[in-house]
């Protein structure tokens, strides 16, 4: 049986289609800087009860703080640090910017213990993630933040509060320990200039 | 029954050796008090469950079999995020050891935490705890709990008097401690998993008065216990650490649980 050249082209046309389409659709991603938080794996279950990896967070600046949801005294000042950040930034800086808290209490922060704070505190969804890593990876987790914690006996945890801000690529920008409802002004002025970025 | 079991623990041979790569051996658990105070005050005298414990640090003959099975490990291509600039800069080349001296046994050093834990990891193992570490390193060749003998301490405060210059010693020459355990003194110092849990403020290494506002509740470590200044030291230390850094006196051994 004789082939048409049509029908022996058509593999190299379909491979030729394929590549071409391939790279109008999703150029390749540029790969993360060695410097990024995000080359660390981290599948984190948040408030809704999806779990991704934090890298789904890679092309928005984010402001990442770790907490967990039974803390009296400091924790309620994160969630209000998160959100002065917030108020301080016009609507248009809002939507460029994601605010994630990740709990260090994997085995009490269940989705609904998350979401439950998430409502209570009124935090726009659109926004605000809460959200707890595998138990193994919270170490790690803090690592690449520099956070440093401690559990105590009693189920609290001791640990350094702080907010870091991260750029579209997950690389730390800038950090501060100034929590509470006060934000240092100068954090507030990198957050805008990074979310201002193209 | 968990007394039959622990019988059964007890009557292991200490130093049980478990096939496969480096040494490890068998921990019996106990109930231990730490050198640690907490402000809280709480969970000073801890149980300790059965473990194993590399006899000896991991050695760079042994961390470089792992570079090379997991090249992201290789100083060249590290991610900046978990190790510093100085990581593994002891060796000639990113991918092999100096071929002329003893440097193949010596402990690893300018290892980060992220290296040291998938290190870990990569046997199916875990970095030791700070108590369990702790637990251990209290023992002398004879004893499991040296601790209140001067004679041992003064030991442990020599050596952290000498000057670190020369050429790190083999690992795995010391004799082994009451448990079967090498060099947990006199030759690096070692990360924990948890090192980031010694909550040592700076200012409270200064003066006693913690950073209230740094800590989620009351609960730095107030270091006042001048009779165990050489675990302090250690603690010390640790809590300085960020988990990407490295110095050339700092390597690590793994741990197991007991299923």
């Amino acid at each position: 049986m004789k082939r048409s050249p049509i029908r022996l082209l058509r593999p190299a046309l379909a491979c030729l289609l394929l590549v071409v389409a391939s790279a109008f659709a999703s150029p390749a991603p540029t790969p993360l800087p060695k410097d990024s938080v995000y080359q660390l794996p981290l599948p984190l279950t948040d408030q809704h009860g999806r779990t991704t990896d934090w890298r789904q967070h890679r092309g928005q600046p984010q402001v990442v703080a770790m907490f967990y949801t039974s803390c009296q005294y400091i924790c309620p000042l994160i969630v209000d640090s998160g959100k002065a950040v917030e108020h301080a930034l016009t609507p248009a800086e809002q939507a460029k910017l994601g605010i994630l808290l990740i709990s260090m209490d994997p085995k009490r922060d269940t989705p609904a213990a998350l979401m439950a704070v998430a409502k209570k505190r009124d935090l726009d969804a659109a926004r605000w993630s809460l959200a707890s890593p595998r138990a193994n990876d919270v170490r790690s987790a803090a690592g690449v933040l520099g956070v440093r914690y401690r559990q105590l006996a009693d189920g609290e945890f001791n640990h350094t509060s702080v907010l870091v801000l991260l750029d579209r690529d997950g690389r730390i920008v800038a950090r501060t320990e100034k929590i509470g409802s006060v934000v240092d002004p100068e954090f507030i002025a990198i957050v805008r200039r990074v979310v201002a970025r193209r | 029954m968990r007394r039959v079991a622990a019988l059964l623990l007890l009557a292991l041979p200490v130093a049980g050796v478990i096939a496969g790569g480096a040494a490890w051996v068998k921990v019996p658990g106990g109930s231990f008090r730490t050198a640690l105070k907490y402000e809280d005050g709480k969970g000073t005298t801890a149980r300790i469950a059965p473990f194993v414990m590399h006899k000896r640090p991991v050695t760079n003959a042994e961390f470089l079999a792992f570079v090379q099975a997991h090249p992201q490990w290789r100083r060249d291509r590290v991610a900046t995020i978990f190790a510093d600039a100085r990581y593994l800069s002891q060796w000639p080349t990113s991918n092999a050891l100096r071929k002329d001296d003893a440097q193949a046994s010596q402990p690893v050093v300018n290892v980060s935490w992220f290296a040291a834990h998938a290190y870990c990891e990569s046997q199916g193992a875990r970095l030791p705890t700070w108590r369990e570490w702790e637990y251990v390193a209290a023992a002398d060749e004879t004893r499991r709990d040296a601790r209140k003998d001067p004679a041992w301490r003064e030991r442990i405060l020599g050596w952290y008097s000498r000057p670190a210059s020369g050429p790190l010693p083999r690992a795995g020459l010391q004799t082994p401690d009451a448990y079967g355990v090498q060099d947990l003194h006199g030759l690096v110092w070692e990360w924990t998993d948890d090192f980031s849990s010694l909550l040592v403020s700076g200012d409270n290494r200064v003066q006693g008065d913690a950073d209230k506002q740094k800590y989620c509740g009351a609960g730095a470590l107030s270091m006042d216990d001048r009779e165990n200044y050489a675990v302090l030291m250690r603690v010390a230390m640790l809590s300085s650490l960020e988990a990407r850094d490295t110095t050339s006196s700092l390597g690590f051994r793994c741990a197991k649980n007991i299923p």
